[in-house]
Protein backbone atom coordinates (compact mmCIF):
# COMPACT_ATOMS: atom_id res chain seq x y z
CA UNK A 1 0.00 0.00 0.00
CA UNK A 2 1.31 2.84 -1.00
CA UNK A 3 2.10 6.11 2.09
CA UNK A 4 0.18 8.41 0.63
CA UNK A 5 -4.19 7.50 1.22
CA UNK A 6 -5.51 10.34 -0.64
CA UNK A 7 -4.25 13.04 -4.04
CA UNK A 8 -5.86 15.46 -5.80
CA UNK A 9 -3.90 17.10 -8.87
CA UNK A 10 -5.25 19.97 -10.13
CA UNK A 11 -9.03 18.91 -9.52
CA UNK A 12 -11.33 21.52 -11.07
CA UNK A 13 -15.27 21.39 -10.53
CA UNK A 14 -17.32 24.63 -12.07
CA UNK A 15 -20.82 24.90 -11.24
CA UNK A 16 -22.08 27.23 -13.80
CA UNK A 17 -19.58 30.43 -13.93
CA UNK A 18 -18.35 29.03 -10.48
CA UNK A 19 -15.33 27.61 -10.01
CA UNK A 20 -15.77 25.58 -6.81
CA UNK A 21 -12.26 24.01 -7.11
CA UNK A 22 -9.61 25.53 -9.04
CA UNK A 23 -6.68 23.33 -9.49
CA UNK A 24 -6.69 21.84 -6.30
CA UNK A 25 -3.60 19.45 -5.20
CA UNK A 26 -4.05 17.72 -1.91
CA UNK A 27 -1.47 14.56 -0.71
CA UNK A 28 -2.84 13.00 2.69
CA UNK A 29 -0.91 10.59 4.52
CA UNK A 30 -2.10 7.09 5.20
CA UNK A 31 -2.90 7.09 9.33
CA UNK A 32 -3.63 10.65 9.80
CA UNK A 33 -5.71 13.24 9.55
CA UNK A 34 -5.67 16.14 7.32
CA UNK A 35 -8.01 19.18 8.07
CA UNK A 36 -9.37 20.97 4.89
CA UNK A 37 -9.70 24.51 6.24
CA UNK A 38 -12.07 27.68 4.92
CA UNK A 39 -15.12 29.41 5.27
CA UNK A 40 -18.76 28.86 4.00
CA UNK A 41 -18.05 28.11 0.05
CA UNK A 42 -14.88 27.69 0.02
CA UNK A 43 -15.05 24.26 -2.00
CA UNK A 44 -14.54 22.35 0.93
CA UNK A 45 -17.41 19.94 0.48
CA UNK A 46 -16.93 20.00 -3.33
CA UNK A 47 -13.90 18.23 -2.44
CA UNK A 48 -15.27 15.90 -0.40
CA UNK A 49 -18.05 14.82 -2.63
CA UNK A 50 -15.23 14.47 -5.98
CA UNK A 51 -13.12 12.18 -3.58
CA UNK A 52 -16.77 10.18 -2.06
CA UNK A 53 -17.70 9.68 -6.03
CA UNK A 54 -20.96 11.76 -5.37
CA UNK A 55 -19.92 14.14 -7.55
CA UNK A 56 -17.50 13.71 -11.03
CA UNK A 57 -14.60 16.31 -11.47
CA UNK A 58 -14.32 18.79 -14.33
CA UNK A 59 -10.90 18.27 -14.88
CA UNK A 60 -7.49 17.04 -13.00
CA UNK A 61 -7.54 13.63 -11.41
CA UNK A 62 -8.19 12.48 -7.66
CA UNK A 63 -7.53 8.84 -6.04
CA UNK A 64 -7.90 7.24 -3.22
CA UNK A 65 -6.15 4.79 -1.94
CA UNK A 66 -4.23 4.87 -5.85
CA UNK A 67 -7.75 4.20 -7.30
CA UNK A 68 -8.79 7.12 -9.61
CA UNK A 69 -12.68 8.40 -8.32
CA UNK A 70 -13.89 8.51 -11.86
CA UNK A 71 -12.27 4.99 -13.31
CA UNK A 72 -13.41 2.86 -10.92
CA UNK A 73 -15.93 4.58 -8.59
CA UNK A 74 -17.15 1.07 -6.97
CA UNK A 75 -13.67 0.34 -5.83
CA UNK A 76 -13.37 3.22 -3.90
CA UNK A 77 -16.81 3.60 -2.11
CA UNK A 78 -16.02 -0.34 -0.78
CA UNK A 79 -13.29 1.59 1.07
CA UNK A 80 -13.82 4.70 2.09
CA UNK A 81 -16.57 6.04 4.66
CA UNK A 82 -18.42 9.56 4.22
CA UNK A 83 -20.43 11.52 7.13
CA UNK A 84 -21.86 14.66 5.12
CA UNK A 85 -22.43 18.17 6.39
CA UNK A 86 -25.89 17.19 7.61
CA UNK A 87 -26.77 14.17 9.88
CA UNK A 88 -27.91 11.91 7.04
CA UNK A 89 -29.63 9.45 8.91
CA UNK A 90 -33.38 8.02 8.57
CA UNK A 91 -35.46 9.95 11.33
CA UNK A 92 -37.67 7.46 11.05
CA UNK A 93 -35.47 4.31 11.72
CA UNK A 94 -34.19 3.64 15.23
CA UNK A 95 -30.75 4.30 15.53
CA UNK A 96 -30.05 -0.10 15.45
CA UNK A 97 -32.20 0.14 12.16
CA UNK A 98 -30.00 2.94 10.53
CA UNK A 99 -27.03 1.59 10.97
CA UNK A 100 -27.83 -2.07 10.06
CA UNK A 101 -29.24 -0.93 6.77
CA UNK A 102 -26.16 1.19 5.83
CA UNK A 103 -24.09 -2.06 6.78
CA UNK A 104 -26.29 -4.22 4.84
CA UNK A 105 -26.28 -1.56 1.76
CA UNK A 106 -22.43 -1.97 1.91
CA UNK A 107 -22.59 -5.83 0.94
CA UNK A 108 -21.78 -7.06 4.62
CA UNK A 109 -23.79 -10.25 5.27
CA UNK A 110 -26.99 -9.27 7.46
CA UNK A 111 -25.77 -10.73 10.81
CA UNK A 112 -22.37 -8.89 10.54
CA UNK A 113 -24.54 -6.00 9.78
CA UNK A 114 -26.37 -6.36 13.02
CA UNK A 115 -23.54 -7.30 15.14
CA UNK A 116 -21.59 -4.28 13.64
CA UNK A 117 -24.58 -2.23 14.71
CA UNK A 118 -24.66 -3.07 18.29
CA UNK A 119 -20.71 -2.49 18.48
CA UNK A 120 -21.54 0.98 16.97
CA UNK A 121 -23.54 2.35 19.06
CA UNK A 122 -22.38 0.85 22.54
CA UNK A 123 -18.82 3.08 20.94
CA UNK A 124 -20.88 6.17 20.35
CA UNK A 125 -22.59 5.67 23.60
CA UNK A 126 -26.31 5.52 22.06
CA UNK A 127 -27.04 1.82 23.37
CA UNK A 128 -30.06 3.15 25.63
CA UNK A 129 -31.77 5.30 22.49
CA UNK A 130 -30.60 2.06 20.29
CA UNK A 131 -34.30 1.02 19.75
CA UNK A 132 -35.75 4.41 19.51
CA UNK A 133 -36.50 6.19 16.35
CA UNK A 134 -33.91 8.74 15.21
CA UNK A 135 -36.94 11.39 15.30
CA UNK A 136 -36.16 11.65 19.00
CA UNK A 137 -32.36 12.08 19.34
CA UNK A 138 -30.58 15.60 20.21
CA UNK A 139 -28.39 17.09 17.41
CA UNK A 140 -25.72 15.26 18.94
CA UNK A 141 -26.67 12.26 19.09
CA UNK A 142 -27.66 11.86 15.20
CA UNK A 143 -24.27 13.23 14.40
CA UNK A 144 -22.43 10.63 16.48
CA UNK A 145 -25.27 7.88 14.36
CA UNK A 146 -24.12 9.77 11.31
CA UNK A 147 -20.66 9.20 11.92
CA UNK A 148 -20.95 5.49 13.18
CA UNK A 149 -22.24 5.03 10.09
CA UNK A 150 -19.78 5.73 7.79
CA UNK A 151 -17.52 3.40 9.96
CA UNK A 152 -19.82 0.07 9.47
CA UNK A 153 -17.58 -1.44 6.68
CA UNK A 154 -14.72 -0.10 9.03
CA UNK A 155 -13.16 1.80 6.02
CA UNK A 156 -9.51 2.45 5.73
CA UNK A 157 -10.24 6.35 4.57
CA UNK A 158 -12.85 8.64 5.87
CA UNK A 159 -14.23 11.94 5.20
CA UNK A 160 -15.75 13.60 7.95
CA UNK A 161 -17.63 17.35 6.67
CA UNK A 162 -17.81 19.79 9.28
CA UNK A 163 -18.16 17.24 11.66
CA UNK A 164 -18.86 19.23 14.66
CA UNK A 165 -20.61 21.96 13.18
CA UNK A 166 -23.82 22.57 15.49
CA UNK A 167 -22.66 20.30 18.11
CA UNK A 168 -22.11 21.79 21.44
CA UNK A 169 -19.19 21.76 23.73
CA UNK A 170 -19.01 18.63 25.26
CA UNK A 171 -19.80 16.42 22.06
CA UNK A 172 -17.70 18.03 20.15
CA UNK A 173 -15.06 17.09 22.72
CA UNK A 174 -16.37 13.76 22.92
CA UNK A 175 -16.46 13.42 18.32
CA UNK A 176 -12.71 14.91 18.89
CA UNK A 177 -11.78 11.85 21.33
CA UNK A 178 -13.81 9.37 18.72
CA UNK A 179 -11.55 11.20 16.00
CA UNK A 180 -8.02 10.32 17.80
CA UNK A 181 -8.95 7.04 18.63
CA UNK A 182 -9.48 6.39 15.24
CA UNK A 183 -6.72 7.73 13.98
CA UNK A 184 -4.58 5.49 16.26
CA UNK A 185 -6.20 2.43 15.12
CA UNK A 186 -4.72 3.29 11.14
CA UNK A 187 -7.51 5.29 9.62
CA UNK A 188 -6.70 8.02 7.32
CA UNK A 189 -8.95 10.76 8.12
CA UNK A 190 -9.61 13.96 5.92
CA UNK A 191 -12.02 16.61 7.65
CA UNK A 192 -13.13 19.85 6.86
CA UNK A 193 -13.88 22.50 9.48
CA UNK A 194 -14.53 26.29 9.28
CA UNK A 195 -12.73 26.60 12.94
CA UNK A 196 -8.61 26.89 12.93
CA UNK A 197 -8.75 25.26 16.73
CA UNK A 198 -10.46 21.97 15.29
CA UNK A 199 -8.01 21.87 12.90
CA UNK A 200 -5.15 22.23 15.24
CA UNK A 201 -6.57 19.61 17.54
CA UNK A 202 -7.18 17.24 15.62
CA UNK A 203 -4.80 17.69 11.71
CA UNK A 204 -1.09 16.62 11.51
CA UNK A 205 -1.34 18.83 8.48
CA UNK A 206 -3.82 21.57 6.93
CA UNK A 207 -4.86 23.22 3.90
CA UNK A 208 -6.12 26.57 4.03
CA UNK A 209 -8.58 26.68 1.14
CA UNK A 210 -10.41 29.76 -0.83
CA UNK A 211 -12.09 30.21 -3.66
CA UNK A 212 -11.62 27.00 -4.83
CA UNK A 213 -7.91 26.97 -4.51
CA UNK A 214 -5.07 25.98 -1.65
CA UNK A 215 -3.73 29.26 -0.56
CA UNK A 216 -1.29 27.48 2.85
CA UNK A 217 -0.85 24.00 3.21
CA UNK A 218 1.32 23.51 6.65
CA UNK A 219 1.19 21.96 9.84
CA UNK A 220 -0.94 23.27 12.54
CA UNK A 221 2.17 24.85 14.23
CA UNK A 222 3.56 26.07 11.44
CA UNK A 223 0.53 28.14 10.81
CA UNK A 224 -0.39 29.32 13.87
CA UNK A 225 3.44 30.23 14.38
CA UNK A 226 2.70 32.75 11.35
CA UNK A 227 -0.51 33.99 13.70
CA UNK A 228 0.73 34.01 17.20
CA UNK A 229 -1.41 31.98 19.20
CA UNK A 230 -3.28 34.42 21.28
CA UNK A 231 -5.32 37.63 19.35
CA UNK A 232 -5.60 40.64 21.46
CA UNK A 233 -8.02 43.68 20.09
CA UNK A 234 -8.17 46.76 21.83
CA UNK A 235 -10.71 49.63 20.21
CA UNK A 236 -11.78 52.85 20.28
CA UNK A 237 -14.95 54.59 18.94
CA UNK A 238 -12.55 57.58 17.82
CA UNK A 239 -10.69 57.00 15.19
CA UNK A 240 -7.92 59.88 15.94
CA UNK A 241 -7.51 58.37 19.77
CA UNK A 242 -6.90 54.91 18.18
CA UNK A 243 -3.78 56.46 15.99
CA UNK A 244 -1.83 57.79 19.23
CA UNK A 245 -2.70 54.45 20.53
CA UNK A 246 -1.16 52.69 17.73
CA UNK A 247 2.17 54.36 18.84
CA UNK A 248 2.18 53.94 22.57
CA UNK A 249 1.21 49.96 21.40
CA UNK A 250 4.19 49.61 19.24
CA UNK A 251 6.38 51.04 21.71
CA UNK A 252 4.91 48.51 24.13
CA UNK A 253 5.10 45.55 22.15
CA UNK A 254 8.15 46.25 19.91
CA UNK A 255 6.49 45.81 16.81
CA UNK A 256 4.06 47.95 14.92
CA UNK A 257 0.67 46.44 15.73
CA UNK A 258 -2.36 45.92 12.97
CA UNK A 259 -4.64 48.53 12.99
CA UNK A 260 -8.43 49.34 10.95
CA UNK A 261 -9.97 52.74 11.75
CA UNK A 262 -10.38 52.47 15.10
CA UNK A 263 -9.16 49.05 16.02
CA UNK A 264 -5.86 47.93 16.98
CA UNK A 265 -4.93 44.12 16.37
CA UNK A 266 -1.96 42.69 18.40
CA UNK A 267 -1.15 39.17 17.80
CA UNK A 268 1.59 36.98 20.45
CA UNK A 269 2.53 33.83 21.77
CA UNK A 270 3.25 35.77 25.24
CA UNK A 271 -0.53 36.69 25.06
CA UNK A 272 -0.54 37.52 29.44
CA UNK A 273 2.84 39.41 29.46
CA UNK A 274 1.95 41.89 26.47
CA UNK A 275 -1.43 42.18 27.73
CA UNK A 276 -0.08 43.63 30.65
CA UNK A 277 2.57 45.98 29.16
CA UNK A 278 0.06 47.44 26.83
CA UNK A 279 -2.42 48.56 29.11
CA UNK A 280 0.13 49.99 31.48
CA UNK A 281 2.01 52.01 28.92
CA UNK A 282 -1.78 52.71 27.37
CA UNK A 283 -3.20 53.86 31.04
CA UNK A 284 0.18 55.86 31.78
CA UNK A 285 -0.38 57.81 28.13
CA UNK A 286 -4.43 58.34 29.76
CA UNK A 287 -5.88 56.29 26.66
CA UNK A 288 -8.13 53.86 28.12
CA UNK A 289 -9.92 51.56 25.50
CA UNK A 290 -13.37 51.64 24.80
CA UNK A 291 -13.44 47.94 23.81
CA UNK A 292 -11.01 45.29 24.73
CA UNK A 293 -11.30 41.38 23.65
CA UNK A 294 -8.78 38.58 23.79
CA UNK A 295 -9.32 35.76 22.06
CA UNK A 296 -7.34 32.81 19.86
CA UNK A 297 -6.31 32.90 16.40
CA UNK A 298 -9.72 32.38 14.20
CA UNK A 299 -9.83 31.21 10.52
CA UNK A 300 -10.57 35.29 9.92
CA UNK A 301 -7.02 35.85 11.48
CA UNK A 302 -5.26 33.17 9.12
CA UNK A 303 -7.11 34.69 6.33
CA UNK A 304 -5.97 37.98 7.13
CA UNK A 305 -2.51 36.44 7.70
CA UNK A 306 -2.67 34.80 4.51
CA UNK A 307 -4.37 37.19 2.01
CA UNK A 308 -4.58 40.31 3.54
CA UNK A 309 -8.24 40.15 3.54
CA UNK A 310 -10.95 38.59 6.26
CA UNK A 311 -12.83 35.81 5.17
CA UNK A 312 -16.68 35.69 4.32
CA UNK A 313 -18.01 36.37 8.19
CA UNK A 314 -18.74 33.13 9.69
CA UNK A 315 -19.92 32.48 13.15
CA UNK A 316 -16.92 31.88 15.51
CA UNK A 317 -17.23 30.55 18.69
CA UNK A 318 -13.81 31.30 19.79
CA UNK A 319 -14.29 34.59 21.38
CA UNK A 320 -13.52 34.41 25.29
CA UNK A 321 -14.82 37.28 27.33
CA UNK A 322 -11.54 39.18 29.03
CA UNK A 323 -10.14 37.65 31.59
CA UNK A 324 -11.08 34.17 31.06
CA UNK A 325 -7.86 32.65 29.03
CA UNK A 326 -4.90 35.15 27.82
CA UNK B 1 -12.87 -1.88 17.30
CA UNK B 2 -10.42 -3.30 14.56
CA UNK B 3 -10.41 -0.66 11.74
CA UNK B 4 -8.71 -3.25 9.32
CA UNK B 5 -9.61 -3.25 5.90
CA UNK B 6 -12.10 -5.84 4.68
CA UNK B 7 -12.72 -6.56 1.21
CA UNK B 8 -15.80 -7.28 -0.21
CA UNK B 9 -17.32 -7.18 -4.04
CA UNK B 10 -19.91 -4.89 -4.33
CA UNK B 11 -22.70 -5.24 -6.87
CA UNK B 12 -20.58 -3.90 -9.66
CA UNK B 13 -18.25 -6.01 -9.68
CA UNK B 14 -18.61 -9.78 -10.33
CA UNK B 15 -20.85 -12.02 -12.65
CA UNK B 16 -23.73 -10.50 -14.31
CA UNK B 17 -25.91 -12.42 -12.05
CA UNK B 18 -24.57 -12.14 -9.10
CA UNK B 19 -24.47 -8.56 -9.91
CA UNK B 20 -28.68 -9.04 -10.44
CA UNK B 21 -28.30 -10.85 -7.33
CA UNK B 22 -26.72 -8.37 -5.54
CA UNK B 23 -28.98 -5.28 -7.17
CA UNK B 24 -32.33 -7.49 -6.16
CA UNK B 25 -31.24 -7.32 -2.56
CA UNK B 26 -30.11 -4.09 -2.18
CA UNK B 27 -33.34 -2.65 -4.06
CA UNK B 28 -35.34 -4.99 -0.86
CA UNK B 29 -33.14 -3.08 1.83
CA UNK B 30 -34.56 0.11 0.20
CA UNK B 31 -38.09 -1.06 0.67
CA UNK B 32 -37.75 -2.37 3.78
CA UNK B 33 -36.26 1.23 4.84
CA UNK B 34 -39.45 2.87 3.42
CA UNK B 35 -42.25 0.45 4.03
CA UNK B 36 -40.54 1.10 8.07
CA UNK B 37 -40.95 4.54 7.68
CA UNK B 38 -44.41 4.37 6.25
CA UNK B 39 -45.58 2.82 9.26
CA UNK B 40 -43.96 4.67 11.68
CA UNK B 41 -45.29 7.82 10.22
CA UNK B 42 -48.66 7.60 11.10
CA UNK B 43 -49.85 10.77 9.30
CA UNK B 44 -48.56 8.84 5.59
CA UNK B 45 -50.49 6.11 6.26
CA UNK B 46 -53.90 8.08 7.79
CA UNK B 47 -53.32 10.38 4.28
CA UNK B 48 -53.58 7.21 2.28
CA UNK B 49 -56.08 4.99 4.01
CA UNK B 50 -58.40 8.09 5.68
CA UNK B 51 -58.29 10.59 2.91
CA UNK B 52 -59.66 7.69 -0.08
CA UNK B 53 -62.45 6.55 2.44
CA UNK B 54 -63.74 10.03 2.45
CA UNK B 55 -63.87 10.29 -0.81
CA UNK B 56 -65.85 7.18 -1.27
CA UNK B 57 -68.18 8.46 1.28
CA UNK B 58 -68.65 11.80 -0.13
CA UNK B 59 -69.46 11.20 -3.89
CA UNK B 60 -71.46 7.66 -2.97
CA UNK B 61 -73.99 9.58 -0.23
CA UNK B 62 -73.10 13.49 -0.45
CA UNK B 63 -72.66 14.25 -4.07
CA UNK B 64 -73.68 10.59 -5.70
CA UNK B 65 -77.13 11.95 -5.34
CA UNK B 66 -76.77 14.63 -8.04
CA UNK B 67 -74.73 12.30 -10.70
CA UNK B 68 -77.21 11.04 -13.34
CA UNK B 69 -75.09 7.73 -15.09
CA UNK B 70 -77.25 5.98 -17.19
CA UNK B 71 -77.33 2.17 -16.84
CA UNK B 72 -75.89 1.21 -13.74
CA UNK B 73 -76.34 2.41 -10.45
CA UNK B 74 -73.60 5.22 -9.40
CA UNK B 75 -71.58 3.17 -6.68
CA UNK B 76 -70.32 0.65 -9.26
CA UNK B 77 -69.52 3.67 -11.70
CA UNK B 78 -67.75 5.53 -8.48
CA UNK B 79 -65.89 2.93 -7.34
CA UNK B 80 -63.40 1.70 -9.98
CA UNK B 81 -62.81 5.73 -10.54
CA UNK B 82 -61.84 5.37 -6.49
CA UNK B 83 -59.49 2.92 -7.00
CA UNK B 84 -57.41 4.74 -9.87
CA UNK B 85 -57.58 8.37 -8.07
CA UNK B 86 -56.57 6.59 -5.00
CA UNK B 87 -53.43 5.71 -7.00
CA UNK B 88 -52.99 8.95 -8.11
CA UNK B 89 -53.23 10.58 -4.87
CA UNK B 90 -50.74 7.52 -3.76
CA UNK B 91 -47.86 8.09 -5.98
CA UNK B 92 -47.13 11.64 -4.26
CA UNK B 93 -45.53 9.71 -1.85
CA UNK B 94 -42.55 9.02 -4.03
CA UNK B 95 -41.95 12.47 -4.61
CA UNK B 96 -42.18 13.65 -1.27
CA UNK B 97 -40.15 10.70 -0.27
CA UNK B 98 -37.42 11.31 -2.67
CA UNK B 99 -36.90 15.13 -1.94
CA UNK B 100 -36.83 14.57 1.99
CA UNK B 101 -34.20 11.88 1.63
CA UNK B 102 -32.59 14.43 -1.05
CA UNK B 103 -32.71 17.29 1.24
CA UNK B 104 -31.58 15.46 4.28
CA UNK B 105 -28.32 14.11 2.77
CA UNK B 106 -29.61 10.21 2.84
CA UNK B 107 -29.54 10.08 -0.96
CA UNK B 108 -25.61 11.47 -1.04
CA UNK B 109 -25.08 8.96 1.40
CA UNK B 110 -26.37 6.11 -0.43
CA UNK B 111 -24.74 7.09 -3.81
CA UNK B 112 -21.62 6.33 -1.24
CA UNK B 113 -22.03 3.51 -0.89
CA UNK B 114 -20.77 0.38 -2.60
CA UNK B 115 -24.39 -0.84 -3.29
CA UNK B 116 -26.39 -0.81 -6.54
CA UNK B 117 -27.48 2.53 -8.15
CA UNK B 118 -30.68 1.40 -9.54
CA UNK B 119 -31.56 0.70 -5.74
CA UNK B 120 -32.74 3.67 -4.01
CA UNK B 121 -35.32 4.24 -6.83
CA UNK B 122 -36.13 0.29 -7.12
CA UNK B 123 -36.74 0.39 -3.79
CA UNK B 124 -38.62 3.64 -3.17
CA UNK B 125 -41.51 2.84 -5.84
CA UNK B 126 -41.19 -0.80 -4.93
CA UNK B 127 -42.40 0.09 -0.98
CA UNK B 128 -44.96 2.08 -2.62
CA UNK B 129 -46.49 -0.48 -4.88
CA UNK B 130 -46.95 -2.68 -1.90
CA UNK B 131 -48.40 0.22 0.08
CA UNK B 132 -50.73 0.99 -3.19
CA UNK B 133 -51.75 -2.99 -3.10
CA UNK B 134 -52.38 -2.76 0.50
CA UNK B 135 -55.01 0.85 0.02
CA UNK B 136 -56.60 -1.03 -2.69
CA UNK B 137 -57.70 -3.87 -0.70
CA UNK B 138 -58.58 -1.55 1.57
CA UNK B 139 -60.66 0.47 -0.67
CA UNK B 140 -62.37 -2.65 -2.17
CA UNK B 141 -63.50 -3.95 1.22
CA UNK B 142 -65.00 -0.30 1.96
CA UNK B 143 -66.08 -0.58 -1.49
CA UNK B 144 -68.11 -3.59 -1.01
CA UNK B 145 -69.26 -2.29 2.28
CA UNK B 146 -71.55 0.63 0.75
CA UNK B 147 -73.08 -1.29 -2.05
CA UNK B 148 -70.16 -1.99 -4.84
CA UNK B 149 -70.82 -5.24 -6.57
CA UNK B 150 -68.77 -6.65 -9.24
CA UNK B 151 -71.12 -7.59 -12.81
CA UNK B 152 -68.52 -9.82 -14.11
CA UNK B 153 -66.51 -12.53 -12.29
CA UNK B 154 -63.73 -12.84 -9.82
CA UNK B 155 -61.24 -13.33 -12.29
CA UNK B 156 -62.06 -10.62 -14.01
CA UNK B 157 -62.25 -8.18 -11.48
CA UNK B 158 -58.61 -9.46 -9.87
CA UNK B 159 -57.01 -8.10 -12.84
CA UNK B 160 -58.42 -4.84 -13.27
CA UNK B 161 -57.20 -4.46 -9.43
CA UNK B 162 -54.06 -5.51 -11.17
CA UNK B 163 -54.04 -2.82 -13.93
CA UNK B 164 -55.04 0.04 -10.93
CA UNK B 165 -51.32 -1.17 -9.63
CA UNK B 166 -49.60 -1.65 -12.64
CA UNK B 167 -51.10 2.18 -12.99
CA UNK B 168 -49.81 3.49 -9.82
CA UNK B 169 -46.43 1.96 -10.48
CA UNK B 170 -45.42 3.72 -13.54
CA UNK B 171 -46.90 6.86 -11.67
CA UNK B 172 -44.50 6.97 -8.74
CA UNK B 173 -42.07 7.44 -11.76
CA UNK B 174 -43.23 10.58 -12.53
CA UNK B 175 -43.54 11.76 -8.78
CA UNK B 176 -40.19 10.30 -7.79
CA UNK B 177 -38.76 12.35 -11.07
CA UNK B 178 -40.82 15.50 -9.67
CA UNK B 179 -39.83 14.97 -6.65
CA UNK B 180 -35.65 14.96 -7.28
CA UNK B 181 -36.48 17.59 -9.51
CA UNK B 182 -37.59 19.84 -6.67
CA UNK B 183 -35.43 18.48 -3.66
CA UNK B 184 -37.68 19.66 -0.96
CA UNK B 185 -40.70 17.75 0.48
CA UNK B 186 -42.79 21.12 1.05
CA UNK B 187 -42.27 22.06 -2.60
CA UNK B 188 -42.91 18.28 -3.66
CA UNK B 189 -46.62 18.31 -2.36
CA UNK B 190 -47.09 21.99 -3.52
CA UNK B 191 -45.69 20.99 -7.05
CA UNK B 192 -47.05 17.34 -7.47
CA UNK B 193 -51.18 19.16 -6.39
CA UNK B 194 -51.54 20.98 -10.19
CA UNK B 195 -50.19 17.48 -11.63
CA UNK B 196 -52.68 15.29 -9.95
CA UNK B 197 -56.06 17.55 -9.91
CA UNK B 198 -56.53 18.07 -13.41
CA UNK B 199 -56.16 14.11 -14.13
CA UNK B 200 -58.32 13.03 -11.14
CA UNK B 201 -60.84 15.70 -11.64
CA UNK B 202 -60.84 16.16 -15.67
CA UNK B 203 -61.47 12.80 -15.96
CA UNK B 204 -63.89 10.09 -15.46
CA UNK B 205 -63.15 8.84 -12.25
CA UNK B 206 -66.26 10.38 -10.30
CA UNK B 207 -68.40 11.83 -13.48
CA UNK B 208 -69.32 10.29 -16.58
CA UNK B 209 -67.16 12.67 -19.00
CA UNK B 210 -70.19 13.33 -21.23
CA UNK B 211 -71.34 15.60 -18.82
CA UNK B 212 -68.92 17.84 -19.57
CA UNK B 213 -68.41 20.87 -21.97
CA UNK B 214 -66.99 19.61 -25.55
CA UNK B 215 -63.91 21.25 -25.04
CA UNK B 216 -62.80 19.94 -22.12
CA UNK B 217 -64.24 16.13 -23.17
CA UNK B 218 -61.45 15.44 -26.27
CA UNK B 219 -58.92 15.81 -22.94
CA UNK B 220 -61.25 13.84 -20.38
CA UNK B 221 -62.18 11.03 -22.79
CA UNK B 222 -58.24 10.28 -23.56
CA UNK B 223 -56.29 10.87 -20.70
CA UNK B 224 -54.88 8.45 -18.94
CA UNK B 225 -56.79 8.46 -15.73
CA UNK B 226 -60.33 8.26 -17.50
CA UNK B 227 -58.88 5.51 -19.63
CA UNK B 228 -57.44 3.60 -16.89
CA UNK B 229 -60.81 3.72 -14.93
CA UNK B 230 -62.98 2.78 -18.05
CA UNK B 231 -60.64 -0.14 -18.44
CA UNK B 232 -61.64 -1.36 -14.49
CA UNK B 233 -65.20 -0.53 -15.16
CA UNK B 234 -64.95 -2.65 -18.53
CA UNK B 235 -63.28 -5.53 -16.19
CA UNK B 236 -65.67 -5.02 -13.37
CA UNK B 237 -68.94 -4.11 -14.91
CA UNK B 238 -68.63 -5.25 -18.32
CA UNK B 239 -68.90 -3.93 -21.65
CA UNK B 240 -66.16 -3.22 -24.10
CA UNK B 241 -62.76 -4.23 -22.56
CA UNK B 242 -60.24 -5.08 -24.97
CA UNK B 243 -59.69 -1.46 -26.34
CA UNK B 244 -59.68 0.27 -22.60
CA UNK B 245 -57.53 -2.26 -21.41
CA UNK B 246 -54.59 -1.85 -24.35
CA UNK B 247 -54.98 1.89 -24.38
CA UNK B 248 -54.48 1.80 -20.91
CA UNK B 249 -51.53 -0.31 -20.35
CA UNK B 250 -49.75 1.86 -23.46
CA UNK B 251 -50.45 4.79 -21.24
CA UNK B 252 -48.70 2.82 -18.31
CA UNK B 253 -45.76 1.54 -20.26
CA UNK B 254 -45.33 5.25 -21.58
CA UNK B 255 -45.46 6.74 -18.58
CA UNK B 256 -43.12 4.24 -17.35
CA UNK B 257 -40.64 4.56 -19.91
CA UNK B 258 -40.36 8.69 -19.89
CA UNK B 259 -40.60 9.63 -16.39
CA UNK B 260 -38.25 6.57 -15.31
CA UNK B 261 -35.35 7.58 -17.74
CA UNK B 262 -36.03 11.05 -16.02
CA UNK B 263 -35.75 9.98 -12.28
CA UNK B 264 -32.34 8.09 -13.20
CA UNK B 265 -31.31 10.89 -14.83
CA UNK B 266 -31.98 13.17 -11.99
CA UNK B 267 -30.92 10.86 -9.67
CA UNK B 268 -27.56 10.62 -11.13
CA UNK B 269 -27.13 14.48 -11.01
CA UNK B 270 -28.48 14.96 -8.19
CA UNK B 271 -27.53 15.37 -4.49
Amino acid sequence: MTDIAVRTFGLVKRFGDLAALDGVDLEVETGTVFGLLGPNGAGKTTAVRVLSTTLAPDAGKAEVLGIDVVENPAAVRARIGLAGQFAAVDPSLTGWENLAIIGKLSQLPRKVAGARADELLERFDLVDAAHRPVRTYSGGMRRRLDIGAALVRRPPVLFLDEPTTGLDLHSRNELWKMIRELVTQGSTLLLTTQYLEEADQLAQRVAVIDGGKVIANDSPGALKDKLGSTVIEISWDDVGVAESAERIVARAVGTPPEREGGLIRIKSHEGTHVLIGVLRELDAGGLEPDQLAVREPSLDDVFLALTGKHAEPVDEPADIPVGSRV
Amino acid sequence: MSLAWESATTPSEGHFLQRAKGAARDMLWVTQRNLIGLKRTPQLLVFATIQPVIFVLMFRYVFGGAINVPGIPYVDFLMPGIFVQTTVFGAMGAAIGLATDLKSGLLERFRSLPMARSAVLGGRTLADLARNSFVAALMAAVGFAVGFRIHTNALAFFAAMLLVLLFGYALCWVFAALGLAVGDPETAQAAAFPVMAPLVFASSAFVPVSSMPGWLQAFAEHQPVSVTASAVRALAIGGETATYVWQSVAWCLAIFVVSAFLAVRKYRQAA
